[in-house]
């Protein structure tokens, strides 16, 4: 393979961000969009066309160095490539969703003034998502795993004058580096076995640092310690419990943004990272049970809260939390194709959603509680078709892609045999229930039913929170997005139908992914199912008889229920359930417990570290303590200086009878 | 007949009645002056004990010098003192406190 | 005339004792008296002695020079300048056993170094219980100094010349006074002066009878 055609693809979108964003006074807003998307086209065509390369061509993997920044110590930190089939599915993911991103973007940010500024952010984001996802050594992967998050930090607060949006991106960021820090460890501790930062010598490694015994907390398996380590780093990035918290809030940012980062890529990049690592985690049965019980916990407590939040962009949040939490556990089964499969899917209806809750926003101007909805499907046709198509795949419905990858992660889970893999099942069949009963709500209430968009108009003009200025639109009406919007929707919609049934086979089933992943025999619960496939229609058919089906059918009869046919009945049971309800809508306490105890603390400490380390101990008693120790000093030796010449001579004197008998006692 | 230790320990013995005079007169300066005589004589007791001892003239030369650059230095201290006497009506040491800054 | 015998020995050892007591009972005096007059005395009487023990010891020479220049010129200077300030002795003696335990216990402490190292500890391997060899007969003290003193020592001899003229004219200039308004005559100026600064040629016209 051409190193320089790769080295194009990231390269592509980084030009187009700098050009749009230091020029883009200059080029304007035509100029700034035409730029990017040029860019990010460019990038996407190339990935596919390596996709094809690798897939349909055969050619071989691609691994080697492009660029060294520096050798210390025999230490290589360079730019590199690792480029096999794991790598290129996720770079084809990535571009195509932000491709179909960029396009949404300028029928949704139409009005915006910050215009090229944030085609400028989502190039950037692009390309330092392509940073993460090529790289072949662990220094560009945390290169790129930082730019991300700084990418992501900037565009939560691309509204910055919103006090909410600067909250919240100052959240994302410091929950982040709580999980980098964990990274940061695992990084330094396979360097530290390895002495080198690239993938291959670690892979290399394994087993023999698997052998390990490193002697922290009274001894702990060194391979158990960097997955676990670096897990956390994806704990942070995949917003798993307890370090999701930033995620819901992240909505705060446009919803493209919302829809590239917070959906399909940068959430992603842990579940990637892990997948990737594949041949580090095998080898820690400790590493995968803590993996496995964190993802099926999001899985289902996260999908939950879904169920009773009201802000359309927030109910998809939680339902992200919630597949991610199905990626994660499927991770933690082993099932590394499973998770990057459901990963692949799932970007494709979970940005679809959130365009089309997008497109429902613009629709509403701009207003965003579902509660102020209903009956929309009349006046957008295309965004509640695309919208059904999205909701249809999230819940597994056969046929749909994400039955196809999400079947398999609840198959894969309940045939693991890792500790906690009992409960990971339950958590992720229940989850089925959870997510048909919170995904068909979000359909009932904001496109069918009665149009309560018309008891909110009085006060409309208070309800929407968006601080840029909306246009005139006269009339309250809703009315279907522009061609921009409703293109990518369509574009995104028709993969989230189609690829399952025509991947499944190869991805999930087959021999795909080569050895980038690796599985050892003993875990290697998707060989079994394997064993059962028979193409993907009888497994869509077979789909029909399984439990996951059943539960979401419950889940549509129970959201038709209580949020079409009886809307009252839903306020009935949040009242007699009232403590639950206070539970869910506060988040099961996380909020509260990382402001009131954890911040509290850490403020606490710091402070404390403040007056008595920094002003006691470093400015008291070492700065000034100095100082003032000396003039201590220096006024007990002033009245040895008396001035009187006698004492001086009593001095000499004195000083010489010692000094003999100092010379008497040492002889 | 006189030891080398005989003179050695007398001039010990003067030499620390001397120091002992520097510490009794610390006020007085020209008492001063006679105590730094007391301990040059003493110093000169060893040249000589040690000169006699070794057959070695030099140290009696060395006393030689002592007693000129004593001579000397009481000549100008005492001048000092007259200057002194003269400028503050006093020759008390604890009014020389200038170097005290 | 050069001692010697056993009889001899032991007389020359009864007077260094006698003059060593002697000694130290001088420079006790001299650090006690009471008056700075008498501090004097004592330190003429202690120099005295000294100097008959460095006559024992075979330094005429030096005890000489001792008696010559410290009694007769040092010492006398001493007396000058005490007898001529006019000093508040009270003053003086105030506070004159503030230090005196520091003193003492120096002192003491000197003392007890030095006998540990003379008598106890010995200076490395230096036999310090020798006695003086006496000189042979006819042996001249002053005569053998003055050899070395002219030859091997003839440049710090002259820089000890020079230290002495230094001193001098370094206490002549610092006790030298102008009194103002002391009529005096300055000879020099007598000598150089000349007609003109002292006689001036006035013309005067010639008064007219009025």
């Amino acid at each position: 393979m051409n190193p320089h055609l790769l080295i194009a693809i990231p390269l592509a979108p980084l030009v187009a961000a700098v050009i749009a964003g230091l020029a883009g006074k200059f080029i304007g807003r035509a100029g700034a969009h035409t730029i990017t998307i040029a860019g990010v086209a460019l990038s996407c065509a190339l990935s596919l066309y390596v996709l094809k390369q690798i897939y349909w061509g055969g050619a071989a993997a691609f691994n080697g160095p492009v660029y060294t920044w520096l050798v210390s110590d025999g230490v290589h930190i360079q730019v590199g490539f690792l480029i096999d089939r794991l790598t290129v599915l996720m770079m084809s993911v990535v571009t195509f969703v932000s491709l179909c991103v960029h396009v949404y973007t300028i029928g949704y940010m139409s009005d915006d003034p910050g215009y090229t500024r944030f085609f400028s952010y989502i190039s950037l984001f692009t390309f330092a998502m392509l940073m993460l996802v090529m790289s072949n050594n662990f220094m560009q992967l945390f290169f790129g795993w930082e730019a991300v998050g700084v990418v992501s930090y900037l565009l939560i607060g691309f509204w910055y004058t919103r006090p909410s949006a600067i909250f919240a991106n100052l959240k994302a960021f410091i929950v982040n580096r709580v999980g980098d820090f964990g990274f940061i460890i695992g990084i330094a501790a396979v360097f530290s076995y390895t002495h080198s930062l690239s993938y291959e010598a670690a892979f290399a490694a394994a087993p023999h640092i698997a052998a390990q015994t490193l002697p922290v907390f009274g001894g702990v398996n060194a391979m158990s310690l960097i997955c676990i380590a670096l897990f956390i780093g994806a704990m942070g990035k995949s917003a798993q419990v307890p370090l999701h918290v930033w995620l819901p809030d992240s909505m705060e940012g446009p919803t493209p943004i919302s829809a590239l980062i917070h959906a399909a890529t940068m959430v992603t990049a842990g579940i990637f990272m892990v997948a990737r690592m594949s041949p580090l985690f095998e080898y820690s049965d400790t590493a995968l049970s803590f993996v496995l019980v964190i993802g099926a916990t999001t899985a289902f407590f996260m999908g939950v809260l879904g169920v009773v939040m009201n802000d359309i962009k927030r109910v998809i949040a939680y339902s992200t939390l919630s597949q991610l939490g199905y990626m994660t556990a499927a991770l933690g089964a082993s099932a590394y194709s499973a998770a990057i499969f459901h990963l692949m899917t799932h970007a494709f209806f979970k940005a679809l959603l959130f365009l089309a809750a997008g497109s429902v926003i613009i629709g509403m101007h701009h207003e965003q509680d579902m509660r102020k909805m209903g009956g929309l499907g009349k006046y957008m046709p295309i965004t509640a078709i695309t919208c059904w198509i999205g909701g249809l795949a999230l819940v597994a419905t056969p046929f749909f892609s994400g039955f196809y990858s999400k079947d398999a992660i609840i198959e894969a889970v309940g045939a693991s045999h890792l500790w906690g893999a009992t409960y990971a099942y339950w958590c992720v069949l229940l989850g089925a229930f959870i997510t048909s009963l919170y995904t068909f709500r979000l359909l009932f209430m904001t496109f069918h039913g009665e149009e309560r968009f018309r008891h909110a108009q009085a006060d409309h003009g208070h309800g929407h929170d968006h601080g840029h200025a909306h246009g005139d639109h006269g009339a309250h009406e809703p009315h279907e997005s522009p061609l921009v919007v409703t293109l990518p929707l369509i574009a995104l919609a028709i993969p989230s139908v189609l690829i399952g049934y025509f991947t499944v086979g190869h991805i999930l089933y087959g021999s795909y992914f080569g050895n980038a992943i690796q599985v050892l025999p003993a875990h290697d619960v998707l060989a079994h199912m394997a064993a059962e496939y028979h193409g993907p229609a009888l497994l869509a058919l077979h789909g029909f008889l399984g439990a996951p089906f059943w539960l979401a059918l419950a889940g549509l009869g129970t959201a038709w229920l209580f949020f079409l046919k009886r809307p009252q009945l839903a306020d009935a049971a949040a009242k007699r359930f009232g403590w639950l309800h206070r539970l869910l809508i506060e988040k099961y306490y996380f909020d509260w417990f990382n402001e009131n105890v954890l911040a509290r603390l850490t403020r606490g400490v710091g402070l404390g570290l403040w007056k008595a380390g920094d002003q006691g101990l470093i400015d008291g008693a070492m700065v000034n303590g100095t100082a003032s120790s000396v003039g201590w000093f220096g006024g007990v030796v002033r009245r040895v200086q008396s001035g009187y010449l006698y004492s001086y001579a009593f001095w000499i004197v004195i000083g010489l009878a010692a000094l003999l008998g100092w010379f008497l006692v040492r002889a | 007949m006189i030891t080398v230790a005989d003179m050695l320990t007398l001039s010990g013995v003067l030499f620390a009645l001397a120091v002992a005079g520097i510490f009794l007169n610390r006020k007085n300066i020209i008492l001063l002056l006679m105590c730094v005589e007391l301990l040059l004589l003493s110093a000169n007791f060893n040249f000589i004990a040690f000169s006699r001892m070794l057959g070695d003239l030099t140290g009696q030369v060395f006393v030689f010098f002592v007693l000129t650059v004593a001579a000397a230095e009481s000549a100008i201290g005492l001048a000092i003192l007259v200057v002194l006497f003269r400028e503050r009506r006093s020759i008390n040491v604890e009014d020389l406190n200038t170097l005290k800054g | 005339m050069p001692l010697t015998g056993e009889a001899t020995a032991v007389l020359v050892e009864i007077l260094f004792y006698l003059f060593a007591t002697l000694l130290v009972a001088g420079a006790l005096g001299v650090i006690t008296a009471r008056n700075p007059v008498y501090s004097a005395l004592f330190l003429v009487f202690a120099f005295i002695n000294s100097a008959g023990i460095w006559l024992l010891a075979e330094a005429e020479f030096l005890a000489i020079v001792l008696v010559l220049v410290y009694v007769g010129a040092v010492m006398v200077l001493f007396l000058f300048v005490v007898m001529m300030l006019d000093i508040n002795l009270a003053e003086l003696r105030r506070g004159f056993t503030r230090f005196a335990w520091l003193g003492w216990l120096t002192a003491l402490a000197l003392i007890a170094e030095i006998t540990t190292v003379v008598w106890t500890r010995g200076m490395a391997g230096v036999d310090l219980s020798k006695g003086f060899v006496p000189e042979p007969a006819g042996f001249s003290n002053t005569r053998a100094l003055g050899q070395v003193i002219y030859t091997r020592y003839a440049y710090p001899f002259e820089l000890a010349a020079v230290l002495l003229v230094v001193a001098i004219v370094a206490a002549i200039a610092l006790t030298l006074r102008r009194r103002p308004g002391l009529k005096s005559q300055d000879i020099s100026l007598q000598v150089a002066v000349r007609a003109e600064d002292r006689v001036r040629l006035v013309k005067v016209a010639t008064e007219k009878r009025s």
